[in-house]
């Protein structure tokens, strides 16, 4: 298993990370063998075995569908980096 | 007569019943213990002075005015700082959360305060729970109380750390695939995680949604049985707790459990387990045969696959939760004017270089707000386990990763009902080694990863484990011993537990603290 530094651009772009050259040199052989080590279950046949994404498979829990108050804006607002005092602050998403 | 430090929560519990002391001479007297000794030990992240002793107070007049008082009854509680404490900074051990105010408690919290238990302060951690010896976190790492020079464990490492050091009777840990169980083991204290959905996540800082858990570490199986139960139900804000009934803890703990039948775990004993433990471990089965147990071997054939199953679907569940840092709801975020700075400035050296396609594929300032923001605030460790993650989910990978590993639990699930079939309880070390010197594998994640073999298929199954006491190396260090039960069988454990610390005394020994 061999990830090259193309590969690894385009997954910190995926998970929006910005990676130094050095963070990126670091990262490639430790991610390949940990992917390597990973791979072992290639060995196992799971053909017919149905997924478990879930320890405990509950389905469908219901809530009364009753109005309750929710957080103040306030109170949502007050971690954050950038506010007007209505809504969060981030750059243009489209042009500038 | 001992210090009240070195008394169990049973004990000092007893004592504030009888009038003999009161819940804010023991807050008063473990704060002391944290001033005294956390600057070597460093479990403790914010240390809550004055508001333990006010909350310690309150406890004391509500009793001596014959006003009935909660479970806990006074008792100091430290938290990890995974955990929300409405208008207390909760870090998670990150940078990204440094100066994180929750605007509300997490179930567990409010449950602890209505339980009268008093809140002393909030204990180190990997950060987002995302390691196995404490070194992660962002702030600084914590020491074994037993040798400085160690690593308590993690990622609950702090919790553990100030249990074993007398810092605090009890305190909250978190597990995802043995972040109680292996620092109690390696602190030598008593760590129980929970069958998923027992305990509430709601104000637990995600990792990985499908394997978190809360529980309590403490010195003995009786004071984790009263944490247990002081936390422990259904919580309608947690769409995933079970609504079931919480058996009385703290009251079954005392019961010995007859015809119990033990399974030792024929694939435990392979590559990699230090002889000491292996020992160790062979040593308390014959405490267990001594009080009637029968030990028989069984197997969890598909075990060897665990720690590979779960660093597929944790990193998957992380990269996804962690999604959420984006430097604009809440947590740390860049500085804007110098990104939009350097980003001109790249675009400067593209456009003079004429690199046309460079230009195209340079961020939006948005995109560099998020990537830069979350660069700057994730440690390594949290980097790398993102980027497994995304990597695993990506397109084209999906099925040979995430998939795979969701079926290959299926399959570990299975050996563990197997085993549940013939056997109460299955036995065996919780670690494969004693603590290990700090920075020993800091810069080798698989090594690190491979401590987890005995404690991953718990979370993996949904079911429950415990880590208890059960030797120590010639060195001194402490060595666990782990007991896995059923779904929803934390009783069975509890009073396995019980039986074992009545005629052993590993529990007892306390580390020297200069």
């Amino acid at each position: 298993m061999s990830l090259s530094g193309d590969d690894l651009r385009k997954v910190a772009l995926l998970a929006r990370l910005r990676l130094s050259d050095h963070e990126l040199d670091v990262l490639a052989p430790q991610l390949a063998q940990i992917l390597e080590f990973v791979e072992q279950l290639g060995q196992l046949d799971t053909s017919g075995v149905e997924p478990m994404a879930h320890a405990v498979e509950l389905s469908n829990v219901l809530a009364a569908d009753e109005p309750q108050a929710s957080l103040p804006r306030e109170a949502a607002l007050a971690n954050a980096p950038q506010h007007d005092g209505e809504c969060y602050r981030v750059p243009a998403v489209l042009g500038e | 007569m001992s210090s009240l430090t070195d008394q169990t929560a049973s004990e000092l519990l007893e004592r504030m019943r009888s009038g003999d002391v009161s819940a804010e001479q023991i807050a008063a007297a473990c704060l002391d213990r944290i001033a005294r000794h956390d600057p070597a030990v460093g479990a403790f992240l914010r240390v809550g002075g004055d508001e333990a002793l006010a909350a310690a107070a309150d406890v004391d007049r509500r009793r001596r005015g014959g006003q009935a008082v909660g479970l806990l009854g006074g008792l100091p509680v430290a938290v990890k700082d995974l955990i929300c404490v409405r208008g207390q900074v909760t870090t998670c051990g990150s940078r990204m959360l440094a100066n994180f105010v929750p605007p509300y408690d997490a179930t567990v919290v409010e449950r602890l305060r209505a339980a009268d238990g008093v809140l002393l302060g909030k204990t180190n951690l990997d950060e987002f729970g995302m390691g196995g010896s404490t070194e992660n976190s962002a702030f600084h790492p914590t020491r074994n109380p037993w040798d400085l020079e160690r690593i308590p464990g993690g990622s609950s490492g702090g919790a553990a750390a100030c249990v074993a050091a007398r810092m605090a009777p009890l305190s909250l840990g978190t597990d995802t695939g043995g972040s109680i169980r292996q620092p109690s083991a390696l602190c030598g204290v008593v760590g129980l995680k929970p069958t998923y959905g027992r305990v509430s996540r709601f104000g637990l800082v995600a990792f990985a949604s499908s394997l978190d858990q809360i529980g309590p570490l403490a010195r003995t199986a009786e004071d984790a049985a009263l944490l247990l139960e002081a936390i422990a139900g259904h919580d309608p804000r947690d769409s995933t707790s079970a609504p079931a009934p919480v058996p009385p803890y703290s009251q079954t703990v005392r019961q010995p459990l007859s015809g119990l039948r033990l399974g030792r775990v024929r694939e435990h004993y392979g590559e990699g387990l230090d002889e000491q433990l292996a020992a160790a471990t062979e040593q308390a089965l014959d405490v267990y045969r001594s009080l009637g147990a029968q030990i028989r071997d069984v197997s969890l054939p598909h075990s060897r696959y665990a720690i590979a199953t779960y660093y597929i679907i944790a990193p998957c569940e992380a990269s996804s939760n962690l999604a959420r840092y984006d430097g604009a709801h809440y947590g740390h975020r860049t500085d804007e004017r110098q990104m939009r700075a350097d980003l001109r400035q790249e675009q400067r050296r593209l456009e003079a270089a004429g690199d046309t396609a460079g230009v195209d594929q340079l961020d939006t300032p948005l995109v560099r707000l998020y990537r830069q923001s979350r660069a700057e605030g994730f440690g390594a460790e949290v980097k790398r386990r993102i980027m497994l993650g995304t990597y695993a989910l990506s397109a084209g990978y999906y099925d040979a990763y995430y998939l795979k590993a969701l079926k290959t639990r299926r399959l570990i699930r299975g050996d563990y009902d197997q085993a549940f079939a013939e056997v109460d309880l299955i036995v065996g070390p919780c670690t494969p080694t004693a603590a290990f010197p700090l920075g020993a594998k800091l810069n080798d994640p698989l090594a690190m990863y491979l401590g987890d073999l005995y404690t991953v298929g718990t979370n993996l199954a949904g079911l429950a484990g415990i880590s208890i006491p059960c030797g120590a190396t010639r060195e001194g260090w402490p060595i666990g011993l782990h007991l896995q039960a059923p779904a929803f069988e934390e009783d069975r454990l509890l009073r396995a537990a019980y039986m074992f610390q009545q005629v052993t005394a590993w529990h007892q020994r306390r580390p020297d603290l200069p």
